[in-house]
């Protein structure tokens, strides 16, 4: 027997299984971050100084970082947008574009950040400014990681599923897209409190 | 939203909600290098980047119109977020002997 | 579980995803970690009762061998059951491991413990019985069986989620298991782990992080599963308030899983990172260690890691006690034949209590030198909260009176119960006051305190549970004799372990002794009564053979209980006993058109109306 509402919404709720599972699971990683967050006011506001973030870290690349995670954000909900409108390789093109976007974020973040900072011989054990720093981004990347993955997976082998079952396939782009939008949205904050306070 | 119509009208919404993210991007940065005290310069970073994150939250994540589980789970969440941040800042500010110098 | 299917015998038992094998392997693994981290237990109490002197621990390894003999031939010559054999190898390898935990250089060189061990055996004593063992038997095993069950589900809502669950769980314990084998052996800094001292404390600790990670994520997937079947999978006519007392208790406790773990798995990489990276986030400045300072960048606040373990941990101890209620709530309204006296009221105040878990948490820190305003703030709480406990309380009592009570083991157990958690609630408002908690803060009073709620009182729930749901599970009850002597047994010496607590805890000895208080003045006129406690614990572990023993004779030759031998009213009666394994459970999707507890209405025929019998006849 097959679990009920994978599909289709349960009608008291409105809601398919998979919906509300994500929208757990994005509460947890709220208070995941919730607690790094409070380890930051918590640090600077024990601290006697604080180095402005521009001195250390480098304010154009973050911005052009934080562009390219706004841009795969817009591009992930129109390649959901796209199945819903039936278009499958308007789909893959958003789709690709999204995932593109995320692995520049990446390569950008250890290529033209963590590596200089290690040449440099700025290591997380350097200052508190540093070890935040490093486990917040770090943290945060592995999400910009696991991200890409999945989206990978429904651009190639994943996006079978559309022969099949189109309606499960949008749905999962659905939640892979809540997922994104949740790791572009914890960067908008992490941006300005790291790099321009 | 099903109707393609509606969609299209989406897809006009998210293409602006870019236009806006992206300049409120360069409205913070620049802001930063305004000559305020730090207080001043973390109100102002907060609130841009909480009208950022409601734009991504609201528009992107459709929570402009979601089911009531939703609304009650991340109310119950956003809550306890701020007890975590809040009430831990002030139980370590409220130290007796500390020492702020 | 009779029948066994050859050919998928990886999928169907070991690789699977249907919650009711799920939620036995959460069962057995839990019960072997509930039964190793009290022989950690039990180890101890012969270093508190006779400090110094080399431990006779052979009798105590041959039992639990013998034991493992015994039931691995039962397994394989007269049962031909795969789950005893499995057992009795687990025994084998647990007085395998026994031995070699009470020998060694490391540990216990010619029997006599040395003070890092005895650290070792504290912290893993609380994190296995806590994290490994309570919980995952509460919550992974009872929860994962009989919820679908009871609200009429096919399964949980995401099975692949629920397998992974598990094995991450499983993991995380092999992990713990691990940790005692690395060089300077197992985390010795409390199951608290409070730093500046786990930042520096040997491998051991940084096992114990890996292993606390893979045990979050495990309870992250169950609770995001659990809240997500009782919203979407409930049967048609199961509205809220007609839920069985158990599903919203577990519903509650999922929440707190959910919301309440993360801020630790923060604390935890922050912990790693200062352990593997160099980093400072729980090392203050100017930290002297041994002759010199300490090479690190310092500007850290191990008041830090105290907020964000805490945030976790005063959640934790309701999800300890919550399922436990819930078990207590079915029973009790099954053995009185009544419904439960103020359901509504129960279930609010079970959501009130949820919630108010989150604001309470630095009550534990009183002792950090928290100023007036925020110490009266987590007071004030903590007295708001003790409320809901005493609603839910005083519920199941007055649901006893005019009951005609059927005092079968599982009942016994849930009466036990309710004195024994009303002793661990009562015993905690002195720690809730910061004036008393000033004395009382780190003495063996807050130890028996605790074990009050979480052993007697959750424990003895967990027991009745298994007594009432083991007709479910196998089609077989379990032997009432047995069971009786099992619940006395347990009653008796469970208090000799932590009554005297109190006294010592009064008496200002502190929790954390290696030799029980033996060389401190003030503890002489309360040193005897470590022998009491001793003698109690072992006593508590023999007591415990007789359950093993009851369990695995029943399971060969109980009496055939047909699908509802309490006369239950719940949904998961209404399905055969050990239901296929298979999504489906039930042969015709129940259909639900009454509250949960319909006892002794008086038109109806039968003192029972299940839940999903239509008409009163």
């Amino acid at each position: 027997m097959q679990i009920p509402y994978t599909v289709e919404p349960r009608p008291d709720t409105g809601l398919h299984n998979a919906k509300i599972g994500i929208w757990l699971f994005l509460a947890s990683e709220v208070m995941l971050f919730g607690g790094l967050f409070s380890a930051y006011v918590l640090l600077r506001t024990g601290s006697i100084v604080w180095p402005e973030g521009s001195s250390i870290l480098s304010v154009p690349i973050g911005t052009f970082n934080t562009m390219a995670l706004i841009a795969s954000s817009v591009t992930m909900v129109l390649s959901w947008a796209a199945l819903k409108m039936n278009d499958l390789s308007k789909f893959k093109m958003y789709m690709f574009f999204t995932y593109f976007l995320g692995l520049v974020f990446l390569i950008v973040k250890v290529v033209f950040e963590y590596l200089p900072k290690f040449e440099h011989h700025l290591y997380p054990s350097e200052s508190t400014f540093l070890a935040i720093y490093f486990t917040l981004t770090g943290l945060h990347a592995l999400h910009v990681l696991v991200g890409v993955i999945v989206n990978i997976y429904f651009w190639g082998p994943g996006s079978k599923m559309w022969e099949t079952e189109p309606e499960r396939f949008t749905n999962r782009v659905e939640v892979a897209g809540l997922y994104w939008h949740f790791v572009d949205l914890v960067w908008i904050f992490l941006f300005p409190v790291l790099y321009l306070l | 939203m099903d109707n393609l119509e509606s969609i299209q009208k989406h897809i006009r919404n998210y293409i602006m909600v870019f236009g806006a993210l992206a300049i409120l991007t360069v409205i913070t940065v620049g802001a930063s290098y305004l000559q305020v005290g730090v207080v001043s310069a973390i109100v102002i970073a907060v609130i841009i980047a909480t009208i950022k994150g409601s734009l991504v939250a609201s528009i992107f994540m459709h929570l402009l119109s979601e089911k009531k589980f939703v609304y009650i789970l991340l109310g119950v969440t956003a809550l306890l977020f701020l007890v975590l941040m809040f009430v831990t800042l002030f139980t370590v500010n409220d130290q007796v002997g500390i020492h702020v110098s | 579980m009779t029948e066994i299917n050859r050919e998928s015998i990886w999928t169907k038992y070991i690789f699977s995803q249907d919650h009711k094998v799920i939620g036995l392997q959460y069962a057995f693994t839990a019960l072997f970690f509930l039964l190793f981290g009290f022989a950690l237990m039990m180890i101890m109490r012969w270093q508190l009762a006779y400090p110094g002197k080399p431990i006779p621990a052979n009798g105590f390894i041959w039992v639990i061998a013998l034991l493992g003999v015994v039931i691995t031939l039962i397994g394989l010559f007269r049962s031909k059951k795969n789950v005893i054999t499995l057992s009795g190898i687990i025994f084998l390898f647990m007085a395998w491991i026994i031995i070699y935990l009470t020998s060694g250089e490391g540990r216990m060189p010619e029997g006599i413990m040395i003070p890092d061990f005895y650290n070792s055996l504290g912290a893993m004593h609380g994190t296995i019985m806590i994290f490994l063992g309570v919980v995952p038997l509460l919550v992974g095993g009872l929860g994962n069986y009989v919820l679908p069950l009871q609200i009429g589900a096919p399964d949980m809502a995401f099975p692949k989620i629920n397998m992974v669950s598990y094995w991450s769980y499983f993991l995380g314990g092999i992990t713990m298991l691990v940790s005692f084998f690395v060089p300077g052996g197992a985390a010795n800094s409390g199951w608290t782990s409070y730093p500046p001292l786990s930042d520096l404390a040997t491998t051991g600790q940084t096992v114990w992080l890996f292993g606390m990670v893979l045990l979050i994520t495990s309870s992250l997937l169950g609770s995001i599963n659990f809240i997500t079947t009782v919203i979407q999978l409930r049967t048609k006519g199961l509205t809220w308030m007609r839920l069985p007392f158990f599903v919203w208790a577990q519903f509650v406790t999922a929440f707190l899983l959910l919301l309440a773990f993360p801020p630790l798995e923060a604390a935890g990489v922050l912990q790693l990172m200062d352990r593997l990276v160099g980093t400072s986030f729980f090392l203050p400045s100017g930290l002297y260690v041994g002759t010199g300072p300490l090479p690190v960048s310092g500007g850290g606040s191990p008041l830090l890691w105290q907020h964000l373990f805490w945030f976790l941990a005063h959640p934790e101890v309701y999800v300890l006690i919550l399922p436990a209620m819930g078990i207590v709530a079915e029973i009790i309204a099954n053995n009185t034949r009544k419904p439960l006296w103020g359901y509504r009221s129960m279930v609010f105040a079970t959501i009130f209590l949820g919630f108010m878990s989150f604001i309470v948490w630095a009550h534990h820190m009183f002792m950090t030198g928290m100023g007036t305003t925020m110490t009266a703030f987590f007071q004030t709480t903590t007295m708001i909260i003790s409320i809901p406990s005493v609603i839910i309380l005083s519920a199941f009592f007055i649901s006893l009176w005019g009951g005609s009570i059927r005092f079968n083991t599982p009942m016994l157990f849930a009466l036990g119960f309710l004195p024994m958690f009303g002793i661990g609630g009562l015993t905690g408002l002195p720690l809730g006051l910061a004036s008393s908690d000033i004395h009382l803060h780190d003495t063996y009073y807050v130890i028996g305190h605790f074990h009050y709620v979480v052993a007697p009182g959750t424990i003895f729930a967990l027991f009745a549970g298994i007594y009432y749901w083991f007709p479910k599970v196998t089609g077989k009850m379990m032997d009432e004799l047995l069971g009786k002597i099992h619940f006395w047994g347990s009653m008796i010496f469970i208090n000799g372990i932590f009554l005297p607590m109190f006294i010592q805890g009064l008496a200002g000895i502190s929790r954390r002794l290696y030799d029980g208080g033996e060389s401190y003045l003030h503890a002489q006129d309360v040193l005897f009564w470590n022998e009491v406690m001793s003698y109690s614990a072992w006593g508590l572990g023999l007591m415990q053979t007789v359950f093993i023993i009851n369990f695995a004779l029943s399971l060969r030759n109980g009496k055939d209980a047909g699908s509802n031998p309490w006369k239950a009213t719940t949904l998961e009666w209404s399905a055969a006993s050990s239901p296929p394994i298979a999504h489906g459970n039930f042969d015709n999707v129940p259909e639900v058109y009454r509250p949960a507890y319909e006892y002794s209405v008086p038109e109806a025929s039968t003192d029972f109306i299940p839940q999903n019998q239509k008409e009163v006849k």
